[in-house]
């Protein structure tokens, strides 16, 4: 069984960024050249279970929703994605590398919909709980303040990003470092304000790891998240999500995985500029012994 | 119909007391101040009577809520384009644009989409016969592939959208999806909508549950060959 529980329990690994180059698509084009069926490596994704039971979301979200929710729809998801990825390079990488190696910088690849599908459906039932709703407090609750001004404002532009969301996807409270996505360019000034929380939302299955974002919070705004309960009604499932079933912790807790991950990864960011600052010094020592010389020969 | 009510935002919200002026117009626009706002078309028939393959709850919230959820709001977006285009100001027309894709989509697509479909007892679901059925056995080999292929791409389609066009350059069937409430022209301003079936979710999630192939198996049932024959017809004459 593969281990992507910490993905899974919605924070972002803090480890070594996924590996950007993989053959997917080489193994496709050279006329499906798979493993032998013996040596294949069988994907083992799981369809994990919420954390309550099915009936306990009643009546915010019914036991046959999340019985169609997640008993088909992501359930199919993760069949899919097992039988895709099956003796491929993606079999046997984390579930966030699938996401964003499938993700291929935008032009996504067959496995990509199933990846982070599953991925976005562990997320949405660990964010929610029964007895769910109220408010955050503590360093979420700051930075909320600090970010949007007020909870209020915050719960509003989150409700606004589901409700105008033309088409199916989902809505997204995020953590962003302020990282440049250039080799070589570096923050001069970094700061712990830098990294905000943002609101955004995503369209299908695309999902805010492929952007680098750490996301906190996420609703399901396709139609069949509400359909059987709501109706056309999405306002009215927006709104009972955030008072009846956030769980403020879990997000919490997902804040606290996303801060320490930006200040593990500035730490490197700070390591790797000393170590090249200190190569650019070294070099030009060398550099000045030699040009001390040439001045002494033009001045014979 | 008061024309008084259409003077004001409140009249936009509901559908009852809203007629279209000409009937038979495909785009169901009616003239108030200038400006021509939508409406929401009726249907030929009753909520009920495309049963069992589509059930009259999900073609009362269809019709009653969706499509008029599209009309309300595109015509919102036109009032506040006017207002901005009336202004000079370019940025509020550019940021009005997607909910007029969207919505305006909407309303396009689903004035087809009724017209599609037709009962069974009024000749839904009968095949199409001379023109439209020879160009289909040229162009598809035979209804059976061609159903099979809007099968087949409209349960891939992942999120939403649509379609079987005519090319009105090459005279040429082809199928064609498209995202969201994207019309077809969108995707080629020659293309024609013969027939359309909508794959979002609210489309069938009452009835079929996550089982979209079975709502696609169904809806042949009950669709409108002799309306997209009309349409193939007047576009090849």
């Amino acid at each position: 069984m593969q281990h992507q529980t910490l993905s899974c329990c919605g924070g972002v690994r803090a480890s070594s960024p996924p590996p950007l180059s993989f053959r997917w698509s080489k193994i496709k084009r050279e006329g499906g050249r798979r493993l032998p069926r013996c040596a294949r490596i069988a994907a083992h994704l799981e369809l994990k279970p919420p954390p309550y039971s099915l009936s306990s979301l009643e009546p915010h979200m019914s036991r046959e929703t999340l019985d169609y929710h997640w008993g088909r729809h992501h359930r199919a998801h993760v069949a899919s994605l097992n039988n895709l990825i099956a003796g491929t390079d993606l079999d046997g990488m984390g579930l966030d590398e699938i996401v964003v190696a499938s993700y291929n910088k935008g032009n996504p690849l067959p496995p990509f919909v199933h990846a982070a599908q599953v991925w976005n459906h562990d997320f949405f039932w660990q964010s929610i709980k029964p007895g769910g709703g109220g408010r955050p407090s503590g360093r979420l609750m700051e930075l909320i303040e600090r970010d949007f001004g007020s909870f209020d404002r915050m719960l509003e532009e989150f409700e606004r990003a589901a409700l105008t969301h033309f088409g199916s996807g989902w809505a997204w409270l995020v953590y962003t470092a302020n990282r440049l996505d250039v080799g070589n360019a570096v923050n001069p000034c970094p700061s712990e304000k830098d990294n905000k929380l943002v609101v955004l939302k995503s369209p299908n299955a695309v999902n805010p790891i492929v952007w680098d974002y750490s996301p906190l919070l996420a609703i399901d705004v396709w139609e069949h998240a509400y359909y059987l309960d709501y109706e056309n009604r999405r306002a009215d499932y927006v709104s009972i999500f955030l008072e009846k079933l956030v769980s403020w912790e879990v997000v919490s807790d997902r804040l606290d995985v996303a801060i320490e991950r930006a200040a593990e990864r500035a730490r490197e960011d700070e390591t790797r500029r000393l170590e090249d600052d200190a190569e650019i010094t070294h070099s030009e020592a060398v550099e000045m012994y030699l040009d001390s010389d040439a001045d002494d020969s033009e001045a014979e | 119909m008061a024309l008084r009510t259409l003077f004001s935002k409140k009249a936009f919200t509901t559908a009852s007391g809203f007629r279209p002026i000409a009937a038979g117009d495909r785009c169901f626009l009616r003239q108030a101040r200038g400006l021509t706002v939508a409406a929401l078309p009726d249907l030929a028939y009753d909520y009920g009577a495309l049963e069992p393959a589509i059930s009259g709850e999900i073609m009362r919230l269809h019709h009653q809520k969706h499509h008029q959820a599209y009309v309300t709001n595109y015509n919102n977006a036109l009032e506040q384009l006017e207002t901005a285009m009336a202004k000079g100001d370019a940025s509020a027309v550019v940021r009005l644009q997607s909910a007029i894709k969207f919505n305006g989509g909407g309303h396009i697509n689903h004035s087809i989409f009724w017209k599609n479909l037709k009962p069974v007892n009024e000749g839904g679901g009968e095949p199409p016969h001379s023109t439209l059925g020879w160009a289909i056995d040229t162009d598809f080999c035979s209804l059976e592939a061609l159903v099979q292929k809007m099968n087949a791409e409209g349960a891939a389609l992942q999120g939403s959208g649509w379609w079987l066009a005519l090319d009105k350059g090459s005279k040429k069937l082809s199928v064609e999806t498209t995202a969201n409430q994207d019309p077809l022209v969108s995707k080629g301003a020659n293309l024609v909508p013969l027939l359309g079936i909508d794959v979002w979710e609210h489309a069938y999630y009452l009835q079929y549950k996550n089982v979209r192939p079975d709502y696609l198996k169904n809806i042949w049932k009950v669709i409108n060959w002799k309306y997209a024959s009309e349409v193939f017809d007047e576009e090849t004459a």
